[in-house]
């Protein structure tokens, strides 16, 4: 790829673009007569070209127009060249390139669709929710957004939570969904490695499990009690219940974002985790963040009648 | 071919260097009746009043015929097509291929003298040309005329294009309503808020028409017609085709209709050059056959009605195979090479094809599902009990009917299948020519298998709902389901 960034690249192909039109224009005046040969009752026989012994070649004139519609293309070829890019590295006076034609295609849509959005804005995330024209749309929307990593049932998958339960990690009001939608959420667990040594965090692990009420080694989770009062508490709370504040997850319950084993709990203290939902305010209209947000609100939270489909 | 003289090589004399590029020179055909511009008046008419006639006719409170290209659903009275179908518009340009080969192989070009869009265009505007300039010759000494124009010029050509121009318009305007309702095409042109696209459209049709029908004509054949080009390895020996009969016609010349023409060493074309002046295409059909010849007949027809002034037996010109004119043979003989080889085996072909393509469009089942697996993770542990692949299963009703549809899984011992809310699917109701999404939960219990890739199936039964009578309709899906280590 790296021929291609000097100049002299674009400049050949320009070069062979043009004089490849100047060529068919050259070629199709050059070519405008021929010798024909006529025979005594003065219609035309042949050029006079013989191959194989008996294959003529014939006179047959082409039309006039044809003639023409070839000149009309070479000239509409250099004034494309000249409004569009193709000339080497020539952009064209129109200033055209896919990349804005597909920015300007998807403003259309987005305005196409406005209007079809726009009695959500100002509802109620609750109403929204209740609409099943809204809750389809969300639907679309989070298959094509939010189902790559969240799965097509919102049921998330190891490091991505779960959207259909009620545990949430930064809340599970209307307002708590729609910040973390629009601006995105990094959760970030710090590894303990270099703080505790490995058999402390075995202790804290297993204290862990007791909180949630998984079988636990009693020796262990009381000296990990220790630990966990030393260095987990900021986040985690004294009560292990965490806090939506910072997303650091409630441990007394049953749910795990990476698993809930002692040897995945022992990794995830040991080593930390990175949890990253990325902002969508730069890629989905706020009408859009709306319906998202009632769809993802009403998978926890509208009663099945409604939630089927 | 036409330049070849009958006497073999030619003999050159002068050199002459000529330009390759050829002025049109305008051909006037002379009007014609008889038997073959009888049957290309039917035609005009049967295949004008389909395509006009077709777009106003209505089906189930819908256009009976309408290619929604927006909404990418193909309405052919009660048949709803969907881009899926698209093996049956490839089978339908198929059969038309072949129905063409077998007519040229049988009588030549046919569809070009006939039905072909371009010949019946031409005719139309040909129509509208000599009702209102008068016939050959009184449109060449219209033409001839110099400029300034005199009035009665101007206001014959302003006629002439006023209608064809109509005419164009109407066509354009109906080809575009087989692709967006025409009654509502028809408001917004009556409105003039037609959209920008329609306009172009509109105005392309229209003008393609004009130009095509009114000035090109006979150059559209020759230069841009593939067909023509491929004609010669499509007919053989044995193909009817119009044909100067050259033994009994030549030597050519006029003589007094008292005079006995055998005595004088002459043959039966009097050399009237009728059948030039007739011809759409400008040819000498005498020279035998040529790429141009569009087989319309005009000159069987005109040589006829000669022949019969002179009181010589009709068909000079006539419809006949070369083997027939080389050994002096009847068309009743003739007609007995139809059935050879080639025909044979297109027909055959053609029949088998045109058997499977009804057959198949017949039992089309208008139920379709397609089942995705979701790729972002491969599998998710819930409650630490069972093992779940997500899917998304999208169920389409190509019918103008509501479907209620049931879906079962199996392949895998124990599987469930649950909603994205993780309760039973239960019934789905898709609506008439929609499709329907739904994220499904496919489990079975954790441990219960060896880790790796099983083939699972979708069972989709659909209940449409036809008036009072219901058709099951049912269709399977594969899928895999994906246990990892």
């Amino acid at each position: 790829m790296s021929d291609f960034l000097s100049s002299g690249w674009s400049t050949y192909i320009a070069l062979v673009a043009l004089l490849g039109i100047f060529w068919c224009i050259w070629l199709l005046f050059s070519q405008r007569k021929a010798k024909v040969v006529h025979t005594a009752d003065g219609a035309v026989a042949d050029t006079g070209h013989v191959w194989d012994g008996d294959l003529r070649e014939l006179n047959n004139p082409l039309p006039r127009w044809w003639m023409w519609m070839f000149l009309i293309s070479c000239i509409f070829g250099l004034v494309y060249l000249v409004l569009f890019p193709g000339l080497g590295s020539f952009p064209g006076i129109m200033g055209y390139s896919t990349r804005g034609a597909l920015m300007q295609s998807m403003t259309a849509s987005n305005d196409e669709l406005k209007p079809v959005m726009a009695k959500y804005v100002n509802m109620n995330i609750i109403d929204v929710a209740a609409d099943p024209k809204a809750r389809e749309m969300g639907q679309r929307l989070f298959l094509n957004s939010c189902a790559q990593c969240h799965g097509s049932d919102a049921g998330g998958g190891k490091g991505f939570p779960n959207l259909t339960d009620h545990d949430w990690l930064y809340g599970g009001s209307p307002e708590n969904i729609k910040t973390t939608i629009t601006y995105g959420r990094g959760g970030v667990m710090p590894a303990w490695s270099a703080v505790l040594t490995s058999d402390q965090i075995k202790d804290v692990a297993n204290y862990v499990r007791s909180l949630s009420g998984l079988p636990a080694d009693d020796l262990r989770a009381a000296r990990g009690a220790e630990v966990f009062k030393a260095n987990c508490v900021a986040c985690h709370g004294a009560d292990g219940k965490g806090n939506i504040a910072m997303g650091a997850p409630n441990l007394t319950d049953k749910t795990w974002l990476y698993g809930g084993s002692e040897k995945t709990i022992i990794e995830t203290i040991t080593k930390g985790r990175n949890g990253m939902m990325p902002a969508q305010d730069k890629v989905l209209s706020p009408e859009k963040i709306q319906l998202l947000t009632a769809y993802v609100w009403g998978l926890s939270n509208n009663k099945p009648d409604q939630a089927q489909q | 071919m036409p330049q070849s003289s009958p006497g073999g090589k030619p003999v050159p004399i002068e050199v002459i260097e000529e330009s390759l590029y050829e002025v049109r020179r305008k051909i006037y055909p002379r009007s014609v009746s008889g038997l073959f511009a009888r049957w290309r008046l039917i035609l005009v008419l049967a295949t004008q009043l389909l395509f006009y006639g077709l777009p106003w006719v209505s089906w189930n409170g819908r256009q009976a015929v309408l290619f929604d290209l927006v909404q990418r659903k193909f309405y052919i009275f009660g048949l709803v097509l969907w881009p899926q179908d698209v093996i049956y518009l490839t089978l339908l340009l198929i059969l038309s291929a072949l129905a063409l080969f077998l007519f040229t192989a049988i009588a030549g070009r046919l569809f070009c003298g006939y039905a072909c869009p371009q010949t019946v265009y031409t005719e139309i505007f040909m129509w509208i040309e000599r009702k209102v300039e008068g016939d050959r010759f009184a449109r060449i000494r219209l033409d001839g005329e110099e400029w300034p124009w005199s009035l009665r010029k101007w206001r014959l050509k302003v006629t002439k294009h006023s209608l064809w121009l109509l005419i164009a318009f109407w066509t354009g305007f109906t080809f575009i309503g087989y692709f967006t309702p025409i009654d509502t095409l028809a408001a917004a042109i009556l409105h003039l808020s037609l959209g920008p696209w329609q306009t172009f459209w509109l105005c392309f049709y229209s003008f393609a028409t004009w130009g095509n029908a009114g000035f090109m004509r006979e150059q559209v054949c020759k230069y841009m017609c593939p067909y023509a080009r491929f004609q010669s390895v499509m007919v053989d020996k044995d193909t009817f085709l119009v044909t100067y009969d050259k033994v009994r016609g030549d030597p050519r010349g006029s003589r007094s209709k008292s005079a006995d023409h055998t005595s004088l060493g002459l043959g039966d074309c009097v050399d009237c050059s009728i059948c030039v002046q007739v011809c759409p295409t400008g040819i000498d059909i005498r020279d035998g056959l040529q790429y141009m010849c569009i087989g319309c007949g005009a000159c069987i027809d005109a040589c006829d009605q000669v022949m019969e002034k002179v009181e010589y037996p009709k068909g000079l010109i006539r419809y006949t195979t070369e083997r027939a004119v080389e050994d002096q043979e009847s068309n009743q003989s003739a007609i007995r090479h139809i059935l050879r080889p080639r025909v044979l085996i297109y027909a055959t072909i053609i029949t088998i094809l045109t058997t499977a393509f009804f057959a198949s469009l017949l039992t089309r089942n208008p139920l379709r599902v397609d089942v995705m697996r979701d790729r972002g993770a491969l599998a998710r542990e819930v409650d630490g009990v069972r093992l779940e692949n997500i899917y998304r299963i999208q169920i389409m009703n190509a019918s103008e009917n509501p479907m209620k549809v049931n879906i079962q899984v199996r392949g895998l011992e124990n599987l469930s299948l649950l909603n994205s809310q993780g309760r039973e699917m239960g019934e789905l109701v898709v609506a008439p020519a929609s499709n329907l999404l739904i994220p499904a939960k496919v489990s079975t219990g954790i441990d219960q298998n060896e880790p790796g890739n099983y083939p699972i199936q979708f069972d989709v039964t659909a209940r449409e709902q036809d008036g009072e009578k219901a058709i099951i309709r049912t269709r399977d899906e594969k899928s895999s389901f994906i246990i990892p280590r």
